[in-house]
């Protein structure tokens, strides 16, 4: 058996499921937002779903709240991540300890996350409670909204919480691999501390930050269940608006929620594009 | 590192201390090491109040803590009533079909992907990467409308399949990872001794892969585990796993039962955590796939 064949079979039954699945489902919702669902008697090719989608206030808000929570995420995500991962790589009493507890939320599911982020910062929750404890407020709807609020804090608390630790691990492994000895040099030919973070260190960790911050940001993007538990109800996340025009009585709106799951799927796209990118210069280099 | 004699680290030189006196770990350090004590004490803050909430039997504001204890949120929890131990059931039933097509397909995919150089390889490993990141809903709502025709929507099997989605990426790239560092000389020169194919595979490979398939399946296992968004659209809100019905709980109020359920859904990933940590160190770079369950 020549080897190209046997790579063909070894790849083969895994290139079907996902081009099946997800490839399929990526045309099938292209098509569907194109207008064409043949199975609810929509067979005409049309742009018509764009057209609502783009002249709809909803849709614009919800595009902005949405590229706001994600960016907004993925930045303090990004610092906080890096921050502790410079922390983390330094030698200290109780390092494993703190290691491991820095790892113990990749396990916890993000809906049980969002959860944790309702009860501790709703307006009868645990820090409204120290609130009042404190005098700080005299009633429950004194304390500043953060849960169904306009600026989604709730929403990016939860993405902050899951997404340092994942960030951070990536930052740490990129720290072993680079090693101390690039800071040595810098630091024998006399570079300060932040000359030698600034122009030695964060440039060989900087790919690796923006490769995992793209994953993030695309995450936090398509995320549908934490905006549903803890974001406002009108202008609300993208994910959030697409799965309601899909469970409309009115089989109509399917194109236009088909339509949003593309932009969804566009706008992730682009963050892979340039993941792509990072990694293959990555590896050149 | 260029430009230095091999076994010598920079480190190992001697630096005269006129150069750069070192400076005592500061104060500033002391500022650090309390932000980082800070923030992972609010990577566990979350999971407090789930805990408590479990146990309480009253807890009004503005109590700090609750007036009142009983153990009826877990009773209800676990009984037949609420639906949790069916959903438990089947969110395992699901998470152990998935894991098992995922090794059947993954591990020869990892394989081809970890050993051979081929042309159009950097295009194969963009199209397994990209479900890792294009969000669920892109991709299941176009599904919805094939799945409903082949009468897999709104069942268990359906579900099981969508899965396969999200999960096979992480199980293809850990095994690529596998035998990217794995010889097959060894298969070889089993084979020119008489093994069969199936026993080279047997006694050769599969103890050098097993590891890594371990590793593959606490990853594929914990991120099935926590689909939300595709099981709610393909199961059409028929096949009912644990998430679905912790986020019911959690908007209908129910704030002990929501704790009892939330304790229940992230046992399973910290017990698994707990087992690959001797596996993985807290600086391999596959720990931190997990984020994004």
């Amino acid at each position: 058996m020549s080897e190209r064949w046997k790579i063909t079979l070894l790849l083969f039954p895994a290139l079907f499921i996902i081009g099946g699945l997800f490839l399929g489902g990526l045309v099938f919702g292209l098509a569907g937002s194109l207008g064409y669902m043949p199975l609810i008697g929509l067979t005409d090719w049309s742009l018509d779903a764009y057209h609502r989608i783009l002249s709809s206030d909803s849709f614009y808000l919800s595009f902005v709240v949405t590229f706001y929570i994600a960016f907004t995420s993925t930045l303090i995500s990004g610092c906080l991540a890096l921050g502790a991962a410079l922390m983390l790589r330094q030698t200290f009493a109780g390092r494993s300890v703190i290691n491991f507890l820095f790892q113990i939320n990749l396990s916890v599911p993000h809906l049980v996350g969002a959860v944790g982020i309702l009860y501790l910062f709703s307006q009868s929750g645990v820090f409204a409670r120290l609130a009042f404890e404190f005098n700080m407020i005299s009633k429950p709807a004194d304390f500043p909204a953060m849960i169904y609020d306009p600026l989604s804090i709730g929403i990016i608390l939860q993405y902050v919480w899951k997404e340092v630790p994942f960030i951070g691990l990536i930052l740490l492994a990129n720290l072993q691999t680079i090693g101390t000895n690039y800071e040595a040099v810098a630091r024998t030919l006399g570079a300060s501390h932040w000359q030698t973070f600034r122009y030695v260190l964060l440039p060989l960790l900087l790919p690796g930050l923006l490769s995992a911050s793209m994953i993030v940001f695309a995450f936090t993007f398509g995320a549908y269940e934490i905006p549903a538990l803890l974001g406002q109800n009108y202008p609300t996340a993208l994910p959030v608006l697409a799965y309601q025009a899909f469970t409309n009585v009115n089989l109509g709106s399917r194109p236009e929620a088909m339509a949003m799951a593309m932009i969804i799927a566009l706008m992730s796209g682009l963050m892979i594009i340039g993941y792509a990118r990072l990694a293959r210069r990555y590896i050149r280099d | 590192m260029p430009a230095l004699p091999a076994g010598i680290s920079v480190t190992e030189i001697d630096i005269p201390h006129k150069v750069r006196p070192e400076k005592p770990r500061s104060r500033l350090f002391n500022l650090a090491k309390l932000s980082l004590a800070l923030l992972v004490a609010w990577l566990v803050l979350p999971l407090l109040p789930l805990a408590l909430w479990s146990f309480s039997r009253s807890w009004y504001f503005p109590d700090l803590l609750p007036s009142d204890y009983s153990w009826r949120a877990w009773e209800y929890a676990l009984s037949s009533t609420s639906g949790v131990p069916q959903a438990i059931l089947r969110t395992i039933l699901i998470a152990v079909a998935t894991t098992i097509l995922s090794v059947i397909v993954g591990v020869p995919a990892g394989r081809a992907l970890g050993l051979y150089q081929f042309r159009g390889k950097a295009l194969i490993e963009v199209l397994v990467l990209a479900p890792m990141v294009i969000p669920g809903i892109a991709v299941a709502l176009g599904l919805h409308v094939v799945f409903l025709k082949l009468g897999l929507a709104g069942s268990l099997i359906g579900v099981m399949i969508v899965h396969l989605i999200p999960t096979l990426p992480y199980m293809i790239l850990v095994m690529a990872g596998v035998f990217a560092n794995y010889n097959p000389a060894a298969e070889s020169q089993a084979r020119s001794l008489g093994a069969s194919a199936l026993k080279a595979f047997y006694y050769i490979t599969l103890p050098a892969i097993l590891p890594g398939i371990l590793i593959g399946s606490i990853f594929v296992f914990l991120v099935s585990w926590s689909q939300y968004i595709l099981t709610l659209l393909i199961g059409g809100g028929r096949v009912i796993t644990l998430p679905l019905l912790l986020f019911n709980f959690a908007t209908s109020g129910r704030n002990d039962i929501t704790g009892a359920i939330g304790m229940i859904y992230i046992l399973p990933g910290i017990v698994l955590l707990l087992f690959a940590a001797r596996y993985l160190s807290g600086r391999n770079m596959s720990a931190g796939n997990l984020g994004q369950i």
